[in-house]
């Protein structure tokens, strides 16, 4: 089973428009939505949802306002700048959002008013698409661990692709190189770096490469919309061979990705129903 | 404002989206361009530590660099009686127990909550460096960006840190990173005002909803930047319309805009460019509090 990871470092560049033309190209894969913050894959495959799952990240602190007694040990101890004065201006509260989980506010409260319930961070999902069976989310606005989801997402993949027989799990990656990034790309047989002729692309390409060298995963690279500055896609392409990646190819600008976008169809898709219409208006030479 | 005037405006702006490559940092250098041009005070913070690129556009002259590290526990071997309660108390799963407690640096959020409840005194904390704040100038523009190192996951501390290193007073923008997790929270949570940046597809549209759940309940004032307007549909204006969100510009489409942000240039010559950023500097400005020049 080969697993093959889109990201980019930069955002914006791609990613998920070329994974959804790969998904329509390879026919039949298992498809695994990884930018958990942003997933736009569902726009594309319009996946029927099959088994949905909460996603449990951890807990969350919260303080029994009637218990409390103000003596502010959890905010000598809290790191995270997540104890703030309730609203009575007397007793503290947690800021759902700063809190990291840690518990040690749960452990040095003197008058255990501090409970840690289980956090959901969201939902994950399998689906089926017309590519193939797809595992996606939606994490919480504001939520944490979405590395921990993204681990859980392709876990779920990659035993997909094992009942059902699939040798190829296509992820679409998260952009960046932090907690997401790592989660999506360590142990992956391939990474595919969709990155576009810029200034800001060449830049975090090189930080992205350095990433896949430091996992040692290899790494190839793609350079869209390459006609914007053809200069940068030759400073981009010797960039990534110096630096131990391979080319894979480069896509030129063209409003046909956004019109394909805008019509929820992959690339693939849209080309070949428009060679399909213009036969039909034009005979089969087309 | 104009020159000469004795008031100026004061807030922190943050430039967030949902989805990447939607012209975050595009605006945000552009505006504190414009900003200086004026003769207001500025400072642009680079937020996304991750992949900075304020810089390629600002081309700053870095004048201080500092190491930001987490701290992070350190067994003293000889002390330790592999009780396991620090590995236990662990929530990230940082610290295994087996002749002795072995510490994962990485998986560690530095919460010190290994050392109090280590019964036998054998945990000290040290800092382990994640990455750099670098500190300096653009022109006239202040200039503070946080450089994760690679192989790093987590970013927030770094986040913090950039925040941290801003001096006090005139107008402050912040560049988001992608997405709508802990590092977008650690940007926008205490700014006056937050600008997202949007385009009008399918994608941008998903993503600038998510965006505003993940706003709302931090209860920040916001408002929606549509760009590389004319290429997709109505469906971003629609939303905002139903959703009582403020449009605070639409920045056209325009090719020459993309070829000079792929050189790495400011784009204030471009006159569709400029008009619509006129037109966001007014807008944002009149949300914030004048205050006394310095």
């Amino acid at each position: 089973m080969k697993e093959v990871v889109v990201i980019s470092g930069k955002g914006g560049t791609g990613k998920t428009s070329v994974t959804a033309a790969f998904a329509a190209l390879a026919g039949k894969s298992v498809l695994a939505d990884c930018d958990v913050d942003a997933a736009d894959l569902h726009l594309l495959l319009q996946p029927r949802v099959r088994r949905r799952e909460e996603f449990r990240s951890g807990h969350e602190a919260v303080i029994r306002q009637a218990d409390c007694t103000a003596c502010g040990v959890c905010l000598e101890h809290c790191r995270f700048e997540a104890i703030r004065p309730a609203e009575n201006g007397i007793t503290f509260r947690v800021e759902a959002v700063a809190c990291e989980g840690c518990g040690v506010c749960v452990r040095v409260c003197p008058v255990q008013a501090i409970d840690f319930p289980e956090r959901v961070g969201g939902e994950w999902y399998v689906s089926d698409t017309r590519c193939g069976p797809m595992v996606h989310a939606r994490l919480t606005p504001g939520g944490e661990n979405s590395g921990k989801l993204v681990a859980r997402i392709r876990e779920e993949a990659r035993g997909l692709a094992h009942t059902r027989s699939l040798n190829l799990v296509l992820v679409d990656g998260p952009p960046g190189i932090g907690c997401p990034v790592i989660a999506s790309v360590t142990g992956a047989s391939l990474v595919l770096i969709v990155t576009e002729s810029t200034l800001s692309g060449l830049h975090d390409l090189g930080r992205v490469l350095d990433l896949t060298r430091h996992f040692k995963i290899p790494a190839m690279v793609c350079v869209n919309k390459w006609d914007i500055n053809p200069s940068i896609t030759g400073d981009i392409e010797r960039q990534a061979v110096h630096r131990g990646a391979r080319i894979a190819g480069r896509i030129r600008y063209d409003r046909a990705v956004t019109t394909a976008q805008l019509e929820g169809k992959t690339l693939w898709n849209w080309a070949l129903r428009e060679r399909n219409l213009m036969c039909a208006r034009y005979g089969p030479r087309f | 404002m104009k020159y000469g005037s004795e008031t100026g405006p004061r807030g922190v702006l943050a430039i967030a989206s949902g989805k990447g490559g939607t012209g975050k940092t595009t605006v945000a250098v552009n505006l504190a361009a414009v900003l200086a041009e004026r003769g207001e005070a500025v400072q642009y913070l680079d937020c996304d530590v991750e992949e900075p690129n304020g810089h390629i556009f600002l081309k700053p002259a870095i004048e201080r660099v500092e190491e930001v590290g987490i701290p992070v526990p350190v067994i003293d071997k000889t002390k330790c009686t592999a009780c396991g309660q620090c590995a236990e108390a662990c929530e990230y799963n940082a610290i295994v127990v087996l002749k002795t407690a072995l510490v994962f640096p990485e998986l560690c959020h530095g919460c010190g909550g290994c050392r109090l409840v280590c019964p036998a005194g054998a945990i000290q904390e040290r800092p382990r460096t994640i990455g750099v704040v670098e500190t300096g100038h653009a022109g006239k523009i202040g200039f503070i960006q946080g450089r994760l190192n690679v192989g790093e996951p987590m970013s927030p501390p770094l986040i913090r840190a950039v925040k941290r290193a801003k001096a006090n007073g005139g107008v402050t923008i912040l560049d988001a990173p992608p997405g709508i997790s802990c590092p977008v929270v650690a940007t926008v949570c205490d700014a006056d005002y937050v600008a997202l940046v949007t385009e009008p597809t399918p994608f941008g549209l998903n993503d600038l909803r998510l965006a505003v759940e993940l706003i709302r309940p931090l209860k920040r004032r916001f408002g929606v930047v549509i760009n590389r307007a004319g290429i997709g549909n109505n469906a971003i204006r629609s939303f905002c319309r139903a959703e009582s969100i403020p449009v605070l510009a639409e920045i056209p489409d325009d090719r020459r805009a993309a070829e000079a942000y792929s050189r790495g240039e400011l784009m204030n010559a471009i006159p569709g460019f400029r008009n619509a950023l006129d037109q966001l500097e007014a807008r944002i400005m009149s949300e914030f509090p004048e205050e006394a020049r310095a």
